[in-house]
């Protein structure tokens, strides 16, 4: 499943600045039935988006007007923990952010978001707080994520930090290519190795 | 250089490095469930490709099926669709399929195991975070995402760098009514929720060794609450015994042969790790959780700690006690709770049921308890009937319900209403977790056995007696 370049990214941000925020928060399980990957934007976050009734929260920060558009998502520490769900990363994706910032992720969730072309920036928990308080200053504060040079920077006040991804995965995502295509390459050697195995 | 238990066996399945880059990594076994597969089929068409060794991937259906009436065609269109769909994708690829209904059937992490699948020095995949599960044995086992499920299915490797090692030592004897699940909310509390976050976990010391299997089994479900990406111990006597004539367990020659594999998996003395810790058995007392992710655990007799007190933000700390509708300082025991789960696999095996039926024997369930007791297997189901316990069940006003994950995720009909407040034996207390607006206390079986009983949170310590 191919996916977009990423290479420099320039937008204002959403800012979520909570702890441990779980894949279940980000997509409710109920709402996992789909067999194929469509639709999973309008269900990110649902239930802290929403009310009982299904009624918008005007004031939660995806909800709000004044971060509209944004196409990055500053969130707190361990970002992403719990369920493997992959539908988290695509719900990210489908809602039209293609990057999460955040001064820790969990394991499986950084990953996925690698696999799908959503760069997950770990920065540190000081530049984060600088982030989410330029956000609090001014909603249209600008973030640019470059991911050639590996940095982030807020482009206010110029202030800079430099976030690290393996070579392999940002040549990836530098070209929309996925782990697929990459194994398909080496199915003989793959086949090799598996005579090899004992069970 | 002297070897980990888990470098013995991440290095064996190392078909590739890429420098740089992570490791091309061969997995032995795949799980497969209807919600996290389909679109992993619906990758490998779009691609053109294939399953490259179909004989390696096992299906089973558990995460939305209903526990109620599984004879008859599941209601919702939504649930039908993906267990259509997992059915028909199997069947196009040759994969084994046990359905619901199917004598096999029941949830991943536990027909795994109990089917010979599960065996030590071998790598363990499934696109759900609680395949750490499998670690009990000694394998390398951890949950994936889809775009990985698609890797394995069709290359049966998946692209990781190694993790970092950490070893969890606890030594000592478990008190009276303290089991392996409070063992680890013990150890998740300590750690906190992401404690472990970028590690593999090695559980060591006497405690572990004591533990039976299905304990076991318990403590590695939780790795991935404290962050880890899995959990893992030592295959021994116990280890072998268990897996010994399984259905899918080498048989003959085969079996001896692995067996002198086996026998050198283990941690060699002078071996070293990232980080270790050290906890002592006597610390740990029966564990109850209070706030909205695992780590947020205390001692039941324990009151709920404050902001100031705690590690992390005040704010998200606040956040959690409001959703949960509790104070700080607030004493758990004596709250009143609607619902008891004893199920998940976590704590669906029959051990569990065994303990559950410790506490309620000769008693009668709370009038003001709603009870799901859902055993995670047909085996489990046909274990607690041999044994009798369906009739002690039965007499205390307890109804047995079908295999599956059920309320641990509420994707089926088990769901618990907003605001009430649930005891469950599964491993996430996550806000909504057990349906929209559901609070959920984790606990163990005897915690939510005792619960069950009384009505309100109570120390199973106060319904048994001591056995010396």
């Amino acid at each position: 499943m191919a996916y977009d370049k990423f290479e420099v990214l320039t937008s204002t941000a959403y800012p979520l600045p909570i702890e441990n925020v779980d894949t279940d928060q980000i997509i409710p399980a109920r709402f996992l039935k789909a067999t194929e990957r469509k639709g999973f934007g309008d269900n990110f976050f649902r239930d802290w988006r929403y009310d009982s009734e299904g009624n918008p929260i005007a004031d939660f920060p995806l909800n709000d007007t004044k971060y509209e558009g944004s196409k990055i998502l500053v969130g707190g520490k361990n970002f992403g923990s719990g369920s493997s769900r992959e539908h988290a990363a695509w719900s990210v994706y489908d809602f039209g952010l293609r990057c999460v910032i955040s001064s820790f992720f969990a394991d499986i969730f950084r990953n996925n978001c690698l696999n799908i072309g959503v760069l997950p920036v770990q920065v540190s928990a000081e530049f984060a707080q600088k982030l989410f308080d330029a956000i609090d200053a001014d909603p249209k504060a600008e973030i640019k994520v470059d991911l050639p040079n590996q940095t982030v920077t807020l482009l206010s006040t110029g202030e800079s930090e430099s976030f690290d991804i393996n070579g392999y995965k940002k040549e990836n995502m530098l070209n929309g290519f996925d782990d697929i295509d990459y194994l398909q390459n080496i199915k003989e050697e793959v086949s090799a190795f598996a005579e090899t195995r004992p069970f | 250089m002297s070897k980990t238990l888990f470098d013995k066996v991440w290095d064996s399945h190392v078909v590739r490095k890429i420098e740089d880059g992570p490791d091309v990594f061969f997995i032995d076994r795949h799980f497969i469930h209807e919600v996290t597969s389909p679109v992993a089929f619906v990758g490998l068409r779009s691609r053109g490709i294939g399953v490259m060794y179909p004989e390696r991937t096992f299906a089973t259906a558990d995460h939305n099926t209903p526990t109620w009436n599984q004879h008859l065609p599941v209601a919702d269109p939504l649930s039908a669709n993906q267990l259509e769909a997992l059915a028909n994708n199997a069947a196009e690829y040759g994969i084994s399929h046990w359905g619901l209904g199917h004598r096999n059937n029941g949830i991943v992490h536990i027909v795994g195991p109990e089917n010979g699948i599960t065996l030590p020095g071998s790598t363990i995949v499934c696109g759900d975070s609680h395949t750490s599960t499998h670690g009990a044995f000694g394998a390398i086992a951890f949950g994936i995402g889809t775009s990985e499920v698609e890797m394995v299915l069709s290359t049966q490797c998946i692209m990781q760098p190694k993790p970092k090692k950490m070893r969890i030592n606890v030594n000592g004897a478990l008190g009276f009514g303290v089991t392996p699940k409070d063992v680890a909310l013990y150890i998740i509390s300590q750690q906190t929720t992401s404690g472990a976050t970028g590690y593999f976990v090695e559980y060591a010391g006497d405690v572990f060794e004591d533990m039976s299997m299905e304990g076991r089994m318990t403590v590695c479900n939780l790795s991935i609450e404290m962050g880890a990406r899995g959990g893992m111990i030592a295959p021994d006597e116990k280890t072998f015994e268990y897996i010994k004539d399984r259905k899918h367990t080498p048989k003959g020659a085969d079996w001896d042969k692995a067996m002198a594999y086996w026998k050198t998996l283990y941690t060699e003395a002078d071996a070293e790790f990232d980080v270790e810790f050290n906890y002592n058995a006597s610390d740990i007392e029966p564990m109850i959780t209070y706030g909205t992710n695992p780590g947020m655990g205390m001692g039941v007799t324990q009151s709920i700690p404050m902001a100031e007190d705690v590690q992390g933000g005040v704010a998200t700390y606040k956040k959690s006690l409001g959703y949960m509708k509790f104070g700080e300082g607030d004493n758990m025991i004596g709250k009143q709770v609607d619902y008891v789960f004893l199920g998940s696999c976590t704590n669906g095996r029959i051990e569990d049921f065994r303990a559950f039926c410790s506490i309620v024997e000769g008693r009668q369930k709370a009038e003001n308890i709603t009870a799901w007791l859902v055993p995670g297997s047909h085996k489990v189901v046909d274990q607690i009937k041999e044994e009798g316990l369906d009739k002690i069940l039965e007499a205390a006003g307890f109804v047995l319900r079908e295999p599956g994950c059920s309320a641990c995720l509420a994707m089926n009909d088990d769901k618990v209403p907003a605001g009430k407040l649930a005891v469950s034996t599964s491993n996430r207390n996550f806000e909504g977790r057990q349906g929209p607006g559901s609070r959920t206390l984790l606990a163990s079986p005897l915690v939510a056995a005792a619960t069950a009983v009384e009505g309100v949170v109570t120390d199973p310590r106060t319904l048994i007696k001591e056995t010396a």
